[in-house]
């Protein structure tokens, strides 16, 4: 029936690769949950029959092509199926942030019109009913999760068991109906589509077609020569379109096995039992895992000290070489042999990266300290550019080519130019369709070549093709006296500073530049109590005056090395503050995947950053902030301005 | 007995049966000191039952004689229709009967799943030698008591500290692992002796949507003790209110924060 072998050419959709995998290896694992201790596992034809049940009972409850359907919820077996399911009946899968509020899925619901939302637990039905209140046009819930569900209505609701169920039952009815929908996907039919967190704005829904899905996924996993034997973590939100990449689209490209933590408190045991062998993370983890690392090595002895310390000085010298082939003296690669018995091995198995083979950052800029780090260890880490608009891969760089201040070479099949503002465009078979009901931005976008603006400022390095990124386009500007301001250079330099967590830094058309600063709670945290600063909140700790006198020396430090830049020498920070908050994607201040709205920020706290240019020494202010739950509530806090060395700018000393 | 309604449901669509439990004219002296005087209330099937009180009122004495640790010198516990002789606590637990504690009495050395396997010794059958060689009927024993245990930690959340020693937890994580030892028992009735105590907020809401979960999911009957009376008051179908071990009050919330007597107590009353 379904297991029909299809051939190379005929690879067209996801439910394609499907039957293909489940003919090609349908005994290997393609899907392992750990759910009850235990790792539960899938092979590739046990899939199958879980997706086909899934799509059957979705037929039976009156899915038709081409209708909506959203997915919210962690990443579970369960919820992959649910979009390979919405596939194969010809329905769109749509997924949507699990930790978002409401009011947001509101948006995104009433935009796509879906008329089915499948669901993980209680926690989603329950913001779907508050959704219905203004959004009518959703028919169905089907939720995952029992618990806690009994007392619902169940009239327009179904827990996906009991539609598995049905769809088993009525199988005889709808298995020719499901062959004819899913045989029927076309190459240029779209596959998914997702909302892009939007820094500005509302949201967008970016529609990909299979075309731009499966050639990304197998120009990219040729270029990482990616096996059906690899195996990843997902744990990464399921609407970020790298997920989808990742856990979807190579995943059934190449035929690997995706697997699904516990909880996400438990996802750090789960990558050190399944040990993926492609991985991913956003820099902001592999920060949390050195943090951690760190932190245990203080409580450490002095013998285990001087080891982690004295073979982690070697390796920092030694390990990237390794990695990238070039030759090294038989003492030095003796000893980085030794380091790995003693200190690398068990590290790496310590953070479950002993296996990775390919690992991959990306999002935001890494700092090169944090990238080396991971890098001497002999952990394959790498940098990758790339957006939802593209199917995530612009660029990418090749093993033995990695530096922490490029973003890597084109991915096989894309096309970059870089236009006379500096802005960044690319051309791939990854290339959107289009934003949904949203011509007029498609059109901004994209133009009538399919060159896409990325909105990013860089340039290509002539020496080694490689791209830099600087910063966001629009985000780029000139201060007051003309010079250039770019603001995220500055934030990333910060940021690579255990103790700050986030930065803002202001500065277009002003005289000069000023910071907000978010501490990080674990590092700073931990520092406190190792120094016996007793402290009874976040904002408690914030504001004290060590704590500000910590993050003063980091600016500083910061302003140094702004000032060898020659075209970035203005936007050395003058003043700055530390936040009494941090920023939070429930208060607006940030998108889901933690980028920071520039824009809602300098509205929110305009008092604070008048007083950054005023001169007051401190300000006292009022901010709303949202609680989990949705409810609001407010913060005082009396914050104090610090002021910082600036060093002359080097032209000027020149003319002087 | 047979005057009383054999159940109701309740506002949210719970279903209430009849008496499980039923302690009459219960009196518990110390010596000179009388805890408990003549105190008689019932405990419904699938009911969440408050037992309130100021310090020193004698509730956790009361929890200790429907656990079966003290023996009230005078009157009667019924339990399903039938009158329980006296009993050590582990006959009482074998009857169904499980219980948190005041002060947390975990283990502390052992892990979180250690600590809530003990919960399920009462179910085991194989004995301590059996189990020490550790081969044939001991192991699948093990293994099928693991995964009711393993329930257990889903439904309560606690996969992520499986494996640590509950020494190094911090304190609400302490009393959720007590409540997944005393769930382990499957008990249809769970004694809660202020499962709240000492919380923050955030951990308030958590212990309540657990003690609400668990009386929906397993249908278990439970009767706690609590101070604070905005949980008390939302979580419990009725509430026993007692002061200077005697009963001042006994019904739904609405009705006991209207009874003077319990309002005196709380906020004290002028003695002329």
């Amino acid at each position: 029936m379904t297991t029909t072998a299809a051939s190379e050419g005929a690879l067209v959709s996801i439910p394609h690769l499907l039957a293909r995998n489940v003919s090609a290896f349908g005994d290997k694992p393609a899907y392992r949950e750990k759910e009850f201790g235990i790792w539960q596992s899938w092979t590739w034809r046990e899939a199958e029959a879980e997706i086909r049940a899934i799509a059957l009972g979705l037929l039976e409850l009156g899915v038709e092509k081409g209708d909506f359907i959203a997915i919210i919820g962690r990443n579970r077996p369960a919820m992959y199926w649910s979009m390979v399911a919405a596939q194969m009946c010809g329905a769109v899968p749509v997924p949507l942030y699990q930790d978002a509020v409401a009011e947001e899925m509101a948006y995104v619901l009433e935009h796509c019109g879906a008329r089915f939302v499948i669901v993980g637990d209680q926690e989603q039905v329950d913001k779907v009913i508050e959704v219905q209140e203004t959004v009518t046009g959703i028919d169905q819930i089907i939720y995952h999760d029992r618990r806690g569900m009994r007392k619902y209505d169940h009239t327009h609701m179904n827990a996906l068991g009991d539609v598995q169920a049905t769809g088993k039952a009525a199988h005889e009815r709808f298995d020719k109906e499901l062959d004819a929908r899913w045989q029927s996907l076309g190459y240029d039919d779209t596959c998914v589509m997702l909302y892009t967190s939007g820094t500005t704005g509302r949201p967008k829904g970016v529609v990909l077609s299979n075309r731009n899905i499966i050639e990304t996924s197998k120009n990219s996993a040729e270029f990482d020569n990616l096996l059906p034997g690899d195996e990843v973590l997902a744990y990464l939100p399921m609407a970020w379109v790298g997920d989808f990449i990742f856990s979807i689209g190579q995943a059934y490209w190449t035929g690997f096995c995706v697997n699904c933590p516990e909880s996400a408190g438990t996802m750090m045991t789960d990558l050190r039992e399944i040990g993926p062998s492609y991985y991913f993370a956003p820099p902001r983890i592999f920060e949390t895992q050195l943090t951690n690392v760190m932190i245990r090595m203080e409580d450490a002895s002095r013998f285990k000290k001087w080891l982690f310390h004295t073979f982690m000085a070697h390796a920092k010298e030694v390990g990237p070489k390794l990695l990238d082939g070039q030759s090294v003296s038989g003492m030095d690669k003796l000893k980085y042999a030794l380091g790995n018995l003693f200190v690398y091995g068990p590290l790496k198995n310590t953070l479950g990266l002993s296996k990775v083979r390919v690992g991959y950052t990306a999002g935001e800029a890494i700092g090169p300290e944090l990238f080396d780090f991971y890098r001497s260890l002999g952990i394959n880490l790498k940098q990758l550019y790339g957006q939802t608009e593209a199917s995530v891969f612009i660029t990418q760089q090749k093993d033995g080519e990695v530096r922490s201040d490029t973003v890597g070479t084109p991915t096989p099949g894309v096309e970059l130019k870089i236009a006379d503002n500096g802005e960044v465009y690319y051309r791939s078979p990854g290339v959107f369709v289009e934003y949904f009901k949203n011509a007029d931005s498609t059109t901004d976008t994209k133009d009538a070549e399919g060159w896409v603006a990325t909105g990013d400022a860089g340039f290509i390095e002539p020496e080694t093709g490689q791209l830099r990124i600087i910063d966001r386009a629009k985000d780029v500007g000139k201060m007051a006296d003309g010079r250039l301001f770019a603001p995220k250079y500055v934030e990333n330099k910060l940021k690579f500073f255990p103790n700050i967590l986030e930065a803002v830094v202001f500065g277009a058309d002003r005289a000069m530049c000023t910071a907000f600063i978010n501490i990080d709670l674990t590092a700073v945290g931990n520092w406190a109590e190792r120094n016996n600063i007793a402290y009874a909140s976040y904002q408690e700790l914030a504001g004290h005056p060590q704590v500000l006198a910590t993050i003063q020396s980091h600016v500083e430090e910061v302003n140094e090395s702004v000032a060898q830049d020659e075209m970035l020498s203005g936007c050395q920070i003058h003043r700055f503050l530390v936040l009494h908050k941090e920023l939070d994607a429930d208060d607006g201040e940030m998108t889901r995947t933690r980028k920071v709205r520039r824009r809602i920020v300098e509205e929110k706290f305009a008092d604070l950053i008048n007083a950054l240019y005023d001169g007051s020494e401190t300000v006292s202010t009022v901010t709303e902030v949202t609680y989990e739950d949705g409810r609001k509530g407010s913060i005082k806090a009396t914050l104090e301005l610090r002021d910082v060395k600036v060093l002359a700018d080097q032209q000027q000393i020149a003319a002087e | 007995m047979k005057d009383m309604a054999d159940g109701y449901i309740t506002e949210d669509g719970r279903k209430i049966g009849g008496v499980m439990m039923e302690m009459k004219n219960i009196t518990l002296r110390f010596g000179g000191v009388v805890a408990i005087k003549d105190i008689s209330f019932d405990i419904r099937e699938g009911e969440i039952r408050a037992i309130i009180g100021p310090n020193g009122a004698g509730k956790s004495s009361m929890l200790n004689v429907i656990s079966g640790f003290y023996h009230p010198q005078e009157g009667e516990v019924w339990f399903h229709g039938k009158k329980r002789p006296s009993m050590k606590p582990y006959q009482v637990a074998q009857q169904g009967i499980a219980r948190t504690f005041q002060n947390i009495a975990l283990f502390e050395g052992m892990s979180v799943l250690d600590n809530v396997m003990t919960g399920r010794l009462t179910h085991m059958k194989t004995n301590m030698f059996q189990q020490a060689i550790w081969w044939g009927k001991a192991q699948a024993e093990e293994t099928a008591q693991r995964e009711k245990v393993e329930k257990i930690i889903d439904f309560l959340e606690i996969q992520h500290i499986r494996k640590t020693p509950v020494g190094r937890l911090p304190y609400g994580l302490k009393k959720r692992v007590e409540l997944a030892r005393a769930l382990a028992a499957e008990p249809k009735l769970l004694l809660l002796d202020e499962p709240m105590a000492g919380m923050n907020v955030e951990e308030k809401e958590d212990m309540s949507r657990f003690i609400l979960d668990v009386n929906d999911e397993f249908s278990t009957t439970i009767a706690l003790i609590e101070h604070d009376m905005g949980v008390v008051m939302d979580l419990s179908d009725r509430v026993v209110v007692m002061d200077y071990g005697k009963k001042i009050g006994d019904g739904t919330p609405d009705e006991v924060r209207n009874n003077q007597d319990v309002i005196d107590a709380y906020l004290g009353v002028a003695h002329d």
